[in-house]
């Protein structure tokens, strides 16, 4: 339950209870800081959701998470292991117990659906093509679209292709699924599929999901526990009806939606009247 | 001072992008025994750059060749060779514009086709997926398309001259009244299978430069629309060029 | 990956397209190849100079081509240049008393082996060697020996006017 910035993690007993251990993590590209002694852990079985305000480096998060780029400082353990110490072919395994969720769905434009959710398996194992077939049309039934199975993707509205997504990053039973920003874009009834999508595969099939997202109010109906970062650093943790409650004005304005606060509505500038009547252009 | 700065900063970065595609040019040549496995992504990739091309190198075939026999005509007929315009036609289209002008066309059609395909893939974090899903994108995307272009560029090449003294033929014995005896005659005579030999090996080679160039150009395309435009429109202007370069080099090395 | 029978086919018709181009090109464009193997046979012939004449220069017969030069080597015992030809089985009636010189195509062109027929009724079997050659043309030769004939026809034209002149 804590509300002030830098706050620790509930400090995990046990190693094998935390999926992901991120530790100082500090990161930077290009001069600019993105986080700066981080620390975050993502308890296995849990549907853990990331929040924060736009450009505070969620997706950057997942990257790290996935061994896509390597933190500066500190670690970031996944699954008891170290991205950053895998040669190719043991981050290869690592991934392929990882499943991931992209924010545009990112299915392959010259495959059909069929075909996309088979990707992983045609890649990664010799099954016959009855049994690839098999598994395919169960995935896609989990998500409600086996009747969809011969459609391109460009033929697909978003919702559905965050579904075939899903049904692609579940095919191979990875321990973890990763969603980045799930929600963005759809409308109220994908929404709420997603959101059941999400707590349904979470408890079926005994994963562990995190869930990047700035979608309040729809994250915290299923997350059991949430991370709000800002300004690098994690500002807050605990279980949504934590944060709500929560009397720190950061957390205040983002939970709440206010147009000003802590983050300011007015982007630095000069001063107003001076502006005005400036006679020069400025 | 500013200027040579200027210089040394793009002599340099010219250095490590050359460098960079020599050591992309290693990776996928070193995947390209391993891709033949999946024999079916290349076949896809060998209709996309030669099946979907053809219609317009046999019309550019068509119409060089047309004009090769009218300034041949033109040409020899003040030196009274008129005879040996299917000589001079097929030595033309063999040995230099068959290989030259099928690879500029395919480098805009089949190798824009590539580039912006594997540009937008990056755009749209298609290949962050693939590399997600633990599959390397190099081995799955790149090097399918490139095995797919060096095979189709010297069937186009050849396509292409074959047409192209068609056309010639066709404008010199039918319409400039050449003999057809003399026109094929002269041409067996004086023609060797070393002449369409060189031919090919020029088409090889420039379907190895071309087919590079368009699939590095895409994968290392800023993921923008504006950087997937641009990478498009390097690969036709840098294949132009290297293409002309190593015409240069490999006539001067086979001659 | 599932490959729709229309892009099969497609690039199947692209690729046999594609050879039937280049067959076409090596064979109604080029040089009709005298197929060797074993329908040909060998015969020697020994030069005192064999010019500008390669290996792969036709070897023919009033104007039509029988064969071609296989190799050139220098016999180090006859101190002459001795050619294998390699002649095409069918024109197996070649009298052994034929003679074999070097010509040159044209005014500068490349240079070849003519068979001029002679007389005999016994022809020519392989490996079998003709015995009557026209060594090549050099031009310094020919310039000298014309530099010499002129200086010939002037000493001869000085001595007869020397001649008349004392007479």
């Amino acid at each position: 339950m804590a509300e002030d910035p830098q706050a620790a993690t509930p400090a995990a007993a046990v190693d094998g209870e935390n999926i992901v251990e991120i530790r100082n993590l500090q990161y930077g590209v290009a001069q600019r800081e993105i986080f700066r002694d981080l620390n975050i852990s993502i308890r296995r079985g849990r549907v853990t959701a990331i929040m924060g305000p736009s450009g505070t480096g969620k997706t950057t998060l997942l990257r790290l998470i996935t061994g896509q780029i390597f933190p500066d400082r500190g670690s970031v353990i996944v699954d008891g292991a170290e991205p950053k110490r895998l040669n190719r072919a043991e981050l290869y395994a690592l991934r392929q117990r990882m499943g991931m969720l992209f924010q545009n769905g990112a299915l392959l434009t010259d495959l059909n659906v069929f075909e996309n959710v088979a990707f992983p398996v045609r890649e990664h194992t010799d099954l016959p093509e009855r049994l690839i077939r098999h598994l395919v049309l169960t995935k896609l039934h989990a998500v409600g679209l086996r009747g969809a199975a011969e459609m391109i993707p460009a033929e697909l509205s978003g919702g559905m292709g965050r579904r075939v997504a899903l049904a692609r990053a579940m095919v191979m039973d990875p321990k973890m699924l990763i969603y980045d920003e799930p929600f963005a874009g759809l409308d109220p009834i994908s929404l709420g599929v997603v959101l059941r999508l999400i707590r349904h595969m979470n408890d079926a099939l005994g994963i562990t999901s995190i869930v990047v997202s700035h979608d309040v109010k729809e994250i915290s109906s299923v997350a059991d526990e949430s991370y709000l970062l800002s300004g690098g650093q994690v500002v807050a943790s605990g279980t949504p009806k934590e944060l709500q409650r929560s009397q720190s004005e950061v957390v205040r304005q983002f939970m709440e939606g206010l147009a000003d606060g802590p983050v300011p509505f007015h982007y630095p500038a000069p001063d107003y009247a001076t502006q005005l009547l400036a006679r020069e252009e400025p | 001072m500013g200027l040579l700065r200027e210089l040394w900063e793009a002599f340099r970065g010219a250095m490590v992008t050359i460098g960079d595609v020599v050591l992309f040019l290693g990776r996928l040549l070193a995947y390209t025994p391993a891709s033949f496995r999946r024999f079916g992504l290349i076949v896809h990739q060998i209709y996309n750059a030669g099946a979907l091309s053809l219609v317009i190198i046999m019309l550019c075939g068509l119409f060089v060749g047309m004009v090769l026999g009218l300034q041949g005509f033109d040409l020899l007929q003040r030196f009274g060779s008129e005879q040996s315009l299917g000589t001079a036609a097929a030595l033309g289209l063999l040995k230099e514009l068959g290989p030259v002008v099928t690879a500029l066309l395919f480098s805009g059609r089949a190798g824009t086709a590539l580039a912006s395909e594997i540009g937008l893939m990056r755009a749209t974090d298609q290949l962050s997926a693939i590399q997600m899903m633990a599959v390397d994108p190099v081995r799955r995307v790149c090097v399918p398309r490139f095995v797919g272009g060096i095979i189709a560029m010297p069937l186009l090449a050849v396509i292409f001259s074959a047409i192209g003294i068609y056309g010639a033929q066709l404008v010199g014995v039918q319409m400039m009244g050449v003999d057809s005896g003399q026109f094929w005659s002269q041409m067996r005579a004086s023609v060797e299978v070393r002449d369409v030999m060189e031919g090919v090996i020029k088409s090889c080679v420039f379907g190895v430069a071309c087919s590079l160039i368009a699939v590095y150009e895409g994968f290392n395309a800023i993921p923008t629309a504006e950087g997937v435009g641009r990478a498009t429109t390097r690969t036709v202007v840098i294949s132009a060029v290297v293409t002309l370069l190593l015409d240069y080099m490999l006539t001067a090395a086979l001659l | 990956m599932r490959q729709t029978r229309a892009i099969e086919l497609s690039t199947g018709l692209f690729a046999l397209l594609g050879f039937a181009a280049l067959f076409f090109l090596l064979t109604q464009i080029t040089n009709r190849e005298i197929r060797f193997g074993d329908s040909s046979y060998q015969l020697l012939a020994k030069f005192e100079n064999i010019g500008s004449l390669k290996v792969g220069a036709p070897v023919s017969m009033s104007g039509v081509t029988i064969g071609r030069v296989e190799k050139i080597e220098f016999d180090s015992t006859e101190y002459k240049a001795a050619a294998t030809l390699r002649i095409e089985s069918r024109y197996n009636r070649i009298p052994d008393d034929s003679d074999a010189s070097i010509f040159t195509a044209g005014l500068l062109g490349g240079q070849y082996i003519g068979i001029g027929p002679g007389g005999s009724e016994t022809y020519f079997k392989d490996k079998d060697q003709i015995h009557f050659t026209q060594s090549a043309i050099v031009l310094e030769d020919l310039i000298s020996k014309f530099l010499f004939s002129m200086a010939g026809k002037d000493m001869k034209q000085e001595s007869q006017g020397a001649e008349a002149k004392t007479e």
